[in-house]
């Protein structure tokens, strides 16, 4: 029962992530009608964006310590970051070390601009083209942002540390009457959950709740009717564009201390959502979240080691083979709808 | 009993109810009209018989075989050709292809591996899809790509992609929609001429000019009922027909 | 001549030409000069060429005529590989038998996978394809490494039983591929004034082969089925309208591009015994895609050149390095030398993969005929003013299109 607990909470937080940047899919696949192979890399941006941050923070000049002594009697010199000396090294040592929470805020207003940028630079000239072609050029687009993101930063990954204060595990098990260390669960990665749904929630309620979000659902449903009442839906999609390239971007930076953040995550990550995307259901938004959980911890399940012993390498290729199940028994995944893509 | 036998069909959409209890009997070399109102479900009726749609309940039988539980491909190989309200052609292939496709598909069935082949070398397909295209004055355009055709040239294309493979039976969903007035005279004609071949035909039809013209006999639809079933100057006067035509003002 | 009109004839023997000729054709630099970097006749690179040539013509018999996008056929030329270096570890040396068997397994993989994903289309089909493909590349790193050897891939060994031929040579090492005893790394070479030319026997195999998979294309081409698969992009509800079964023509197409993706994997380790998994990761996939469109989906020689040209610039841009920039633009100032340097530099190196994706976006925004469309758009360029005045001396032609 423990063990089973444990490998739910530990498909939760790549779940989310999954969740996540599927819901940003199927969002610009819905609104849009774009097939976006380019989601993977916002992912990827937002979490360089958290260790631009932690850098920008730790920019620092070379100061005489006054109360050390090098080995000659001199004062000491010691690397101090400028936040430190702005605001006192107490207030400005914990911003150093919160530059990940901090990166959210850091990061929404650079993926707005990269969102609005894609969109209206790129994407838009793609709306009438078939969807092969908005695959290969966002597929290229993809390769592009990678590599940038590799010539600056490098191919190694980049260590990127939460906070301290929120570094360390949570008994879990004991929380619910199992014996201590039974299940143990990072604290990083509970925020990651929690955060995970935080945001998903308000995306849900930014449709479900606002006018604006009325007419994006409305569009989506029917995109013709809606221009034919007037409302300049295209200014709307843009909008949605960026939220999605948000959405994506904030689950990069709050990732970045779950898996050291490399140029390539974003590939990695997009391939799985896509997957994700079509269990779910193509534009069913609901059904991108639904299936990014299940799937996030289906995958945790299949790589328990007694499972793997009985059917070597599941874990691998498990949500792939789920996928091919459900595609081929549901066309239209767990919650699509009728009439989206076919 | 005639080549196409509809019986008891009935096909709802949710609530709706788009078909009840239709019956059609159509005789071999006949044309047969089938009219009504804007959604009395004529359409509905014809996607029953290519498969495009399974009816609820009943038969559809051709040529004494069942339709029902085949696939598009099938029934056309048994020899239902069908035109369709928006001409679907073959945009990207040009016009001796469009027409050339059907009979490749009339002479070796729904699949054939013929990898090696040479199109050139085929000329007797590529002779029969010519002089249809000529009798269809499409010759000169044989090698333009279908897209560029006008609306009206693109349905005839269309007919020649039927007329090719010989049908038994060919379906029309409104072949005159949308043309002018001389388009549609030069479209009755050409049927009248595929009438004397001997060729079965079903015709949706609102104009009431093209259906006087070509049918011998007309059902008339309603409300997915079949409320009368009668030769042409029968139908006229039938006030059952008039009521469903509100008033009969089209009459 | 071999049943193709004129137009198909004249492309054939172009390409043959250019195949028999190449060792001189991508050797027109002297050794030793500057310029001599950007030759390509060597065996290696060449051969790259033409395998990756088969690879793209056979994705482009399914993408091109048929418009279904694969994105997973890298995993066909991967099993492939496997199936031949096994061929060569368990029977002889002979690359006929690697090939052969590399054909048929990557046929029988490509029937499978072919005859699931075809039950969906549009992205649901490449979908369905990335998963299978990322799914083999997945089993071939973990669970499935005593086939496929792992990470560090499938090698001979000095200790495989060959049986028709022998363990190792003499001299104790593991014996060479070869072709009936001609061994594939032979190489003739010619040396005229400052020039070496290098014709491998390894090349001019591959050239045999391609020769042969760029035929059969042709005929596919135009034939009846290479119709039918067009009618399969073009409309396919028509095409079932009109008496046929779409499903089997458009699997009978994957199985085919499966197999050629097969004979380019077969030959890769003929040339070079070794096959791992990462030539079955989706990037892979992704690049003969990208040779298909650049070249020109649909065409017949498109994916030839979108393949060359790949190929040849990965080999050439990745090899520069900064010093070479800086002999470029040495007569430039130096503080602006060493600016136009650092723009340049990160597209070339390493960098590659930046220019690469940059070619492939401008390619599909501006180009998506690929080389091929762009060709015919300059040749139109050129051929429309002789004709414009030629229009105006005679009147007007009826402007039928007589194409």
């Amino acid at each position: 029962m423990d063990a089973i607990i444990l490998q739910v909470l530990n498909g939760l937080d790549k779940g989310s992530a999954y969740a996540l940047i599927a819901l940003g899919l199927t969002l610009i696949f819905g609104t849009l009608g774009v097939v976006n192979f380019a989601h993977g890399a916002l992912f990827m941006l937002g979490a360089f964006c958290a260790v631009t941050l932690s850098r920008l923070l730790a920019i620092s000049h070379e100061t005489a310590d006054p109360t050390r002594t090098d080995f000659l009697g001199n004062p000491l010199k010691v690397q101090t970051p400028y936040v430190e000396e702005w605001f006192g090294p107490e207030i400005g040592g914990t911003i150093v070390e919160w530059s990940v929470p901090l990166g959210i805020l850091f990061a929404i207003p650079i993926m707005i601009a990269v969102g609005l940028a894609m969109e209206r630079g790129l994407i838009r000239y793609f709306y009438k083209r078939p969807h092969a072609d908005q695959i290969l050029v966002t597929f290229g687009l993809a390769i592009v942002l990678q590599e940038v993101i590799k010539y600056f930063f490098g191919a190694n990954p980049i260590p990127t540390p939460a906070p301290p204060a929120l570094v360390g595990s949570l008994d879990f098990g004991v929380m619910i009457g199992f014996d201590p260390g039974s299940i143990i669960y990072p604290y990083w990665r509970l925020i990651y959950f929690v955060f995970a749904a935080i945001l998903i929630a308000a995306v849900f309620a930014f449709l479900q709740f606002t006018t604006f979000g009325m007419v994006v659902r409305a569009g989506m449903a029917d995109r013709e009717t809606v221009g034919l009442l007037g409302i300049d839906i295209d200014k709307r999609f843009t909008i949605m564009f960026a939220i999605a390239a948000v959405v994506a971007g904030l689950a990069g930076v709050m990732y970045a201390p779950i898996n050291s953040p490399n140029y390539h995550m974003g590939m990695d990550f997009l391939v799985l959502s896509f997957v994700v995307v079509v269990v779910g259901g193509m534009g069913s938004l609901g059904g991108a979240v639904l299936a990014g959980f299940l799937l996030g911890v289906l995958e945790s399940f299949a790589s328990m080691p007694q499972v793997t012993n009985v059917v070597p390498g599941i874990n691998q290729i498990v949500i792939y083979l789920v996928a091919i199940i459900i595609l081929l028994t549901r066309p239209r995944g767990l919650l699509g709808r009728k009439g989206v893509m076919e | 009993m005639g080549i196409l036998e509809v019986k008891n069909v009935n096909k709802s959409f949710g609530g709706l109810k788009a078909l009840r209890e239709v019956n059609l009997d159509v005789a071999e070399g006949s044309v047969h009209a089938i009219i009504g109102p804007n959604g009395a479900g004529k359409s509905t009726l014809l996607n029953t018989l290519i498969a495009k749609l399974t009816p609820d309940t009943g038969s559809v039988t051709f040529d004494g075989r069942p339709l029902i539980g085949m696939t598009p491909h099938q029934i056309n190989q048994i020899g239902v050709a069908r035109v369709f309200q928006t001409p679907e052609i073959f945009g990207e292939l040009s016009l001796l292809e469009n027409v050339m496709i059907p009979a490749f598909a009339r002479r070796d069935g729904a699949f054939g591996l013929h990898a090696w082949n040479q199109v050139v070398a085929e000329r007797d397909i590529r002779d029969r899809a010519m002089s249809l295209l000529a009798d269809l004055k499409l010759d000169g355009k044989a090698h333009v790509e279908a897209q560029h055709l006008s609306r009206g040239d693109k349905r005839r294309l269309e007919l020649a992609m039927c007329l090719v493979q010989e049908p038994k039976l060919l379906l029309l969903d409104e072949p005159t929609a949308g043309m002018s007035r001389a388009d549609t005279n030069r479209t009755i004609e050409l049927l009248k001429e595929i009438a004397k071949r001997g060729i079965t035909m079903v015709v949706i039809e609102h104009d009431m000019h093209v259906v006087f013209s070509l049918a011998q006999k007309i059902s008339v639809l309603a409300q997915g009922a079949i409320i009368a079933e009668d030769l042409p100057e029968n139908i006229k006067g039938n006030p059952k027909v008039q009521e469903a035509y509100l008033g009969g003002a089209h009459l | 001549m071999l049943g193709l009109n004129k137009k198909d004839t004249s492309l054939f023997l172009i390409v043959v030409a250019l195949t028999v000729f190449a060792p001189f054709i991508l050797n027109p630099f002297p050794v030793g000069s500057d310029l001599a970097q950007f030759n390509a006749g060597y065996p290696d690179l060449m051969q790259r060429f033409l395998i990756f040539g088969i690879f793209a013509i056979g994705f482009n018999i399914l993408f091109g005529l048929t418009g279904y996008l694969s994105f997973g056929h890298a995993a066909f030329l991967g099993v492939g590989s496997y199936a031949g270096v096994w061929m060569m570890k368990l029977l002889t040396m002979n690359v006929v038998p690697a090939i052969l068997v590399s054909v048929v397994v990557a046929g029988l993989f490509s029937l499978l996978v072919g005859w699931i994903s075809l039950r969906r289309s549009g992205i649901y089909f490449s979908i369905l394809t990335l998963a299978f493909a990322q799914m083999s590349f997945a089993l071939a790193y973990s669970v499935l490494t005593p086939i496929t050897g792992g990470e560090t891939g499938l090698q001979l060994s000095l200790s495989d039983p060959r049986v028709f031929g022998v363990s190792a040579t003499p001299q104790g090492s593991i014996p060479l591929t070869n072709f009936f005893g001609l061994e594939m790394r032979d190489s003739a070479e010619l040396a005229l004034g400052g020039w070496l030319f290098t014709f491998n026997a390894g090349y001019y195999l591959c050239a045999v082969l391609m020769l042969a998979a760029f035929y059969v294309a042709i005929r596919i081409f135009r034939s009846p089925f290479g119709m039918m698969l067009k009618a399969v992009k073009s409309n396919q509800q028509r095409m079932q309208y009109t008496g046929l079964n779409p499903k089997p023509y458009t699997l009978a197409a994957f199985v085919i591009s499966g197999m050629y993706a097969g004979l380019a994997g077969g030959l890769m380790v003929s040339m070079d015994p070794l096959a791992g998994a990462e030539r079955m990761f989706w990037t892979a996939s992704g690049e003969v895609v990208l040779m298909t469109i650049l070249g020109g989906a649909g065409t017949l020689i498109g994916p030839v050149l979108g393949a060359g040209f790949i190929k040849y610039m990965e080999n050439i841009v990745s090899k520069i390095n900064e010093g070479i920039l800086h002999t470029w633009f040495g007569f430039l100032p130096d503080g602006l030398e060493d600016f136009v340097v650092a723009v340049f530099y990160p597209f070339v190196g390493k960098g590659w993969h930046l220019t690469l994706g940059i070619m492939f976006m401008l390619v599909v925004i501006f180009l998506p005929g690929g080389i091929v469309e762009g060709g015919q758009r300059i040749a139109r360029l050129f051929r429309r003013r002789p004709a414009r005045a030629h229009e105006r001396s005679v009147g007007a032609p009826s402007s039928s299109a007589a194409e």
